[in-house]
């Protein structure tokens, strides 16, 4: 254990035990963070394209996607500053449902997922099948705004969100990891909250 | 599109760093100077994270920004006190020189100023931090002429290192009162032309509010998205 700082004890002696460590309950608010400028994305030309280590490579429009299984996630977020939102609800649809249409082969292991803006993220296949992951178009039954990655944004609420994409457009399947942009910029390539894996190294 | 940052920028792992100077000159906010052991320089624009332990083991942590420049034998952090910030509120009103602190860094690639690319620089308040660390390196470099500063505070006993900041010439719009010959309001197109110059990159820091609307200024401005660097911090100020 760390030496005490001198004369700190915490404000929050009795932690929730949805809280992973390190994080504080951020309650009603929900902050926004970007590396860029919001992008104003209309829906009719909002597309996702799942491509690279698959099978059948697909494109999806807003009302194909729309046509999939709806599918919700209702839980916790947590971002790497250390912020987490309790009880959130996310309507849309499983990444399982589209990596069934684009059919995944024997080498896919990772997944590069690409925003609008440019902005990249790495995950492993196994992050996101099984009900781990979604993509997601309604925040608390409303639409997704832009700030928070609307029209459609990735989800995976089990890892840190910068994983979240915001602005999602294509699901990129690899044989070998490459770090996104946070993971070039010295966040860490997996980002399980539950194990504080917060930067490289960790 | 969103480009790579600095490639190779340089990252810390945990130090324990010696409270060298506290100093409080701007109100609800402190200055922490920090002697750093084994410390590795970082890059203007790159923040640390400061991480308390309480006797029980509980820790608490958040990321600050830098405003010294790697040149500077001690690392300064500037801390906004949040009225209810578990760590802010320790380190403005608790810390002491002679403490030690946990802290991690540098970390960042991305919000980070190469030293020789036109930039410009838009704050909202605290937000000016990383662009203090900014300035001091193109002072020690000697180009300051790469750098225009525009910030935009409530007031102007609000705004942190408010004399290196008017010495380099930054335009200072405050929303409450005037500034200068300059009426109250909020930073406009007509504050940044005179700032905006081809082949700059643009670097917008404060808080979600700020950060939202100066970037689309600057994209009215015809700054092409691919050239404006964002860092947001605090709250969502209202945003759902």
């Amino acid at each position: 254990m760390p030496t005490p700082t001198r004369g700190f004890l915490g404000r929050r002696r009795e932690r929730d035990p949805r809280l992973p460590p390190g994080q504080y309950d951020v309650g009603a608010d929900w902050p926004v963070l970007a590396a860029e400028p919001t992008p104003r994305i209309a829906p009719e030309t909002w597309s996702i394209t799942v491509d690279g280590r698959v099978e059948n490579p697909t494109t999806w429009s807003w009302d194909e996607a729309h046509r999939l299984p709806p599918s919700e996630y209702r839980g916790d977020i947590h971002c790497v500053t250390t912020w987490s939102k309790f009880d959130t609800r996310f309507t849309g649809i499983s990444v399982d449902s589209l990596l069934e249409v684009a059919r995944p082969t024997a080498e896919a292991q990772f997944v590069m997922a690409t925003s609008k803006t440019g902005y990249t993220t790495n995950l492993s296949l196994a992050d996101v099948t099984g009900g781990k992951a979604w993509l997601v178009w309604e925040f608390d039954g409303r639409p997704l705004t832009p700030e928070h990655g609307g029209p459609v944004r990735l989800l995976v609420p089990h890892l840190y969100f910068w994983k979240s994409a915001k602005w999602i457009s294509k699901l990129s399947l690899l044989a070998r990891d490459q770090p996104g942009f946070w993971e070039q910029n010295g966040y860490h390539d997996r980002g399980d909250p539950w194990r504080q894996q917060r930067y490289q190294g960790d | 599109m969103l480009g790579a940052g600095v490639a190779g920028a340089p990252s810390g792992g945990w130090r324990t760093a010696t409270v060298a100077g506290v100093r409080r000159s701007v109100p609800r906010s402190v200055q922490l100077r920090l002697d750093v052991a084994d410390r590795v320089d970082h890059l203007p624009g790159q923040h640390y994270v400061v991480r308390l332990t309480a006797p029980d083991g509980y820790t608490a942590q958040r990321s600050y920004s830098i405003a010294s420049a790697p040149g500077d034998p001690l690392v300064e952090l500037f801390v906004e006190r949040l009225d209810d910030g578990e760590v802010s509120t320790h380190l403005a009103d608790v810390v002491e020189p002679g403490d030690e602190l946990e802290v991690r860094g540098p970390i960042g690639g991305w919000f980070v100023w190469d030293g020789a690319t036109p930039a410009l620089l838009v704050a909202g308040g605290s937000g000016v931090v990383p662009f203090v660390s900014m300035l001091r390196t193109a002072r020690a470099l000697g180009r300051t002429d790469l750098l225009r500063i525009a910030v935009s505070v409530r007031e102007l006993e609000l705004l942190p290192y408010a004399d290196e900041l008017w010495a380099a010439g930054a335009l200072v719009a405050t929303t409450r009162e005037p500034s200068g010959i300059r009426p109250a309001g909020r930073l406009s197109a007509a504050d940044l032309v005179p700032l905006w110059e081809p082949g700059q990159t643009a670097f917008v820091c404060g808080s979600a509010a700020f950060a939202g609307a100066a970037t689309r200024l600057l994209e009215t401005l015809g700054i092409p998205a691919a050239a404006i660097r964002v860092e947001q911090f605090g709250p969502s100020g209202g945003a759902t």
